[in-house]
């Protein structure tokens, strides 16, 4: 038998194990004892400057590599830190294992010092998690956490360990076999919805693939291509699925969804069927729920059980892994097209001329200042399709999803389904780690950098040079757009003075990175040129941008897709339209 | 509005209840009784649920259920293909001269007077909802001081158990845990 351990040392083994290279973090108390065999071990740790920090730095290193982030920190602040992190992995999918300390087990219930039931503020959360006391239960809860993290629907676990199961000795197994009675998520799919799916595509003459993000989690991405050229269907992606398909292609008519473009928008309402693939009907996406796709039949695949009709019912439920699932239709719908295929000509004749009609656009500001979208499309363009984008959450989200092209899996992290302000940096920041040799931008709002932006001091000492486009226009901008459509131009809070206060440049030279100021349009592709040229340290553009901008196509919350605007109180010209 | 009662095995660990309930809750869905007891395995617990489901499907409920990581069985008890019981114990009013129209009502319920005292008998019952509705309904009018009831229990007819059906549908019976041997590790 080997010989006994502590606690502490069986966690970093079983971390290690577990295959961890890298984890985000920051001690303190109860978990401290961890962080002695920490120093030793050859996993890198990067000292974060909050707890959220790290657990966005997880989701981004997740989101890039595929593989799970890791985030750690002690009990009670530094564990309820995490919870905003771990929410947002929970509603985008993203495998991370969250490691927390926990007071002694002698202390739990008594309010001890830095105490919180941090197991039951992330129960709902989290995917699953594990509270441990016994030391001996260590490896096994670590080798679990990492296995259902990663599978099925990916997902955050959390796994607090009490300082003293930390400190008390144990043998150190890592168990070869789990035995989980209640989890098996099933990967692949019933053959004869596989068929039923294969049968509808072939009868529908208005076919729309209904892309999400589920596509990317099973790196199924080129098998997509595949089915999507085989079908010649027009494909829409989701604000999680944007990479999935590439930009460029022929079929592609890009985003849905309250921001989305009128065709993708309106091929979605008009369609006869809807291939739906790693998406879950989200309001964002759907509008009104009882408006939405009214003539469609839906085929639903979805590795998630409980996905399947919780919005939208779904005629054909495919339930599996999308990998096994899209090669399994690719041979099906072959056979169903050899015996017989419906005419979708005519069905593309509409949405070329929706796309020709109502292409993404936006006006150059009449006061000519910075025009926020010229100066995201401009980052995308010069950087190229090879480079990652990360956005915070507000207008400049939705202009980097729309005006960036993405033509590969795994370049656009955002924080969708949760809405995190101040995810851009820290996920930027956990994006370059695991992606060291690609340029990273970070495509953030004045109001979201002032969130989270001290990861930049983790950041430019630890050498992760990132890049951070401040697209400043001195407000919570969305909220901004809000409060001119629905709220009388009435701007309660939303004046963020950020071309006064505070000098993001001077702000990120204080943080020992790059900073730089651009004002004008001329100046936008030198200056981006100049932050891609600079790979020894972070860099900062505070771009000053015209304040008025809004983000359209817009579908307004709560009201139907078919009431989409392409501008203020402007609605496409459906009249001229053959539908 | 439709009244459902699902039959949970659920893994004997800590906080499961609390996730239950804390799922139940945070969907909006509304519990009509709940009872948790041991089972014939030491490491498997059972949850005996009933919901009204208003506006959610109970396959979605089940589902949702089913994701979490401790539940390992779920099955709908319908009153045609199910045994189900509700405990009640109740304390009624009672002078000398009520006592026999109390004891002819506990006798047709087949119920029992489990105590005794100089202005009250407390009953207890067992049955299926609707009996003891109605027990307690026929019982109101001496004047009820208390009562207490238990969740309901059900249990399916016949020679099924829902431990075997579960690991025959999730496959755990037999070729169990390959796909959880070597995939975990990052």
């Amino acid at each position: 038998m080997a010989s006994e351990i502590t606690g502490a040392q069986a966690l970093v083994n079983a971390l290690e194990d577990s295959g961890v290279d890298v984890m985000f973090g920051i001690p303190g108390g109860a978990i401290l004892p961890a962080y002695d065999p920490i120093f030793d071990s050859k996993i890198r740790h990067i000292l974060v400057r909050h707890e959220q920090g790290a657990g966005h730095a997880a989701t981004g290193y997740a989101q890039v590599t595929g593989r799970v982030g890791v985030c750690i920190a002690t009990s009670g602040p530094g564990a309820t830190n995490l919870v905003t992190p771990i929410a947002d992995a929970q509603m985008d999918s993203v495998p991370i294992v969250a490691i927390t300390g926990q007071v002694p087990s002698a202390a739990i219930g008594t309010d001890a010092f830095q105490e919180a039931d941090i197991r039951g503020i992330t129960m709902p959360v989290t995917k699953h998690n594990y509270l441990i006391t016994d030391p001996a239960q260590i490896p096994r809860a670590i080798a679990e956490a990492f296995y259902i993290a990663s599978s099925g629907r990916p997902g955050p676990v959390l796994v607090d360990i009490a300082k003293d199961a930390l400190q008390r000795m144990t043998s150190y197994n890592y168990p070869k076999k789990l035995n989980l009675l209640g989890y098996n998520p099933q990967i692949e799919p019933n053959s004869e919805a596989i068929r039923d799916a294969a049968s509808l595509i072939a009868q529908s003459s208005k076919p729309i693939f209904y892309i999400g993000g589920g596509v990317i989690k099973a790196n199924a991405a080129k098998d997509l291509l595949v089915l999507a050229e085989l079908v010649g269907a027009p494909v829409v992606t989701t604000l999680m699925a944007r990479g999935a398909f590439p930009d460029s292609h022929s079929q592609h008519l890009g985003m849905p969804g309250m921001h989305g473009t009128v065709a993708a928008v309106t091929g979605l309402q008009k369609a006869d069927l809807l291939i739906t693939l790693g998406a879950r009907f989200d309001d964002r996406v759907t509008g009104k729920l009882s408006t939405f796709a009214p003539n469609a039949k839906i085929i639903h695949a979805d590795i998630d059980p409980a996905e399947i009709g919780k919005n939208r019912y779904a005629d054909v439920p495919i339930i599996g892994d999308l990998g096994p699932i899209i090669r399994a239709l690719i041979p099906a719908v072959k056979a169903e097209f050899a015996k017989n295929k419906a005419d979708i000509t005519q069905w593309w004749k509409q949405m070329n001329s929706l796309r020709q009609k109502y292409p993404l656009g936006y006006n150059q500001p009449s006061d000519g200042s910075l025009s926020p979208q010229y100066v995201i499309e401009r980052i995308g363009e010069i950087t190229g399709p090879d480079g990652i984008y990360v956005a915070g959450v507000g207008q400049h989200q939705m202009w980097a999803s729309q005006f960036v092209k993405y033509e590969k899996p795994r370049t656009w992290l955002n924080s969708g389904g949760l809405g995190t302000m101040g995810y851009a940096v820290p996920a930027a920041m956990g994006a370059k780690v695991g992606a060291p040799d690609t340029p990273v931008w970070a495509i953030d709002g004045d109001g979201c950098f002032q969130m989270t932006n001290q990861e930049l001091v983790t950041c430019a000492l630890n050498d992760i040079p990132i890049k951070v486009a401040v697209i400043n226009n001195e407000s919570l901008g969305m909220v901004r757009q809000w409060q001119t459509l629905f709220y009388k131009e009435r701007y309660s809070n939303t004046d963020l003075h950020s071309k006064r206060i505070p000098d993001f440049a001077k702000l990120a030279e204080a943080m020992g990175c790059v900073g730089l100021r651009c004002e004008s349009k001329g100046d936008v592709d030198k200056i981006i040129k100049e932050a891609n040229a600079i790979n020894d340290a972070p860099v900062v553009v505070d771009f000053s941008v015209y304040r008025d901008a809004m983000v359209w196509p817009m579908v307004a919350a709560g009201t139907s897709n078919d009431d989409i605007l392409i501008a203020k109180e402007m609605a496409p010209d459906w009249d001229s339209q053959e539908l | 509005m439709a009244q459902h009662t699902l039959s949970v095995l659920v893994e004997n660990s800590p906080g499961v209840l609390a996730r239950v309930a804390s799922l139940f809750s945070r969907r909006g869905y509304n519990i009509d009784s709940l009872a948790v007891g041991p089972t014939e395995s030491p490491e498997i617990s059972r949850i005996t649920i009933v919901l009204n489901l208003e506006g959610h499907a109970l396959d979605q409920v089940s589902a949702q259920l089913f994701k979490l990581v401790n539940v390992i069985g779920i099955q709908e008890m319908e009153d045609k293909n199910s045994h189900q019981r509700e405990l009640l114990m109740v304390k009624v009013n009672s002078t000398a001269d009520n006592r026999p129209k109390i004891e002819a009502v506990v006798g047709k319920y087949r119920a029992s007077i489990v105590s005794q005292a100089s202005s009250s008998l407390t009953i207890e019952a067992i049955g299926n909802s609707a009996e003891i509705a109605a027990l307690l309904g026929e019982l109101s009018s001496f004047g009820i001081k208390e009562l207490v009831q238990s969740g309901l229990i059900a249990l399916e007819n016949g020679d099924a158990t829902l431990a075997e059906r579960t690991l025959q549908e999730t496959g755990l019976a037999s070729s169990s845990t390959h796909s959880q041997t070597e995939d975990y590790q990052n």
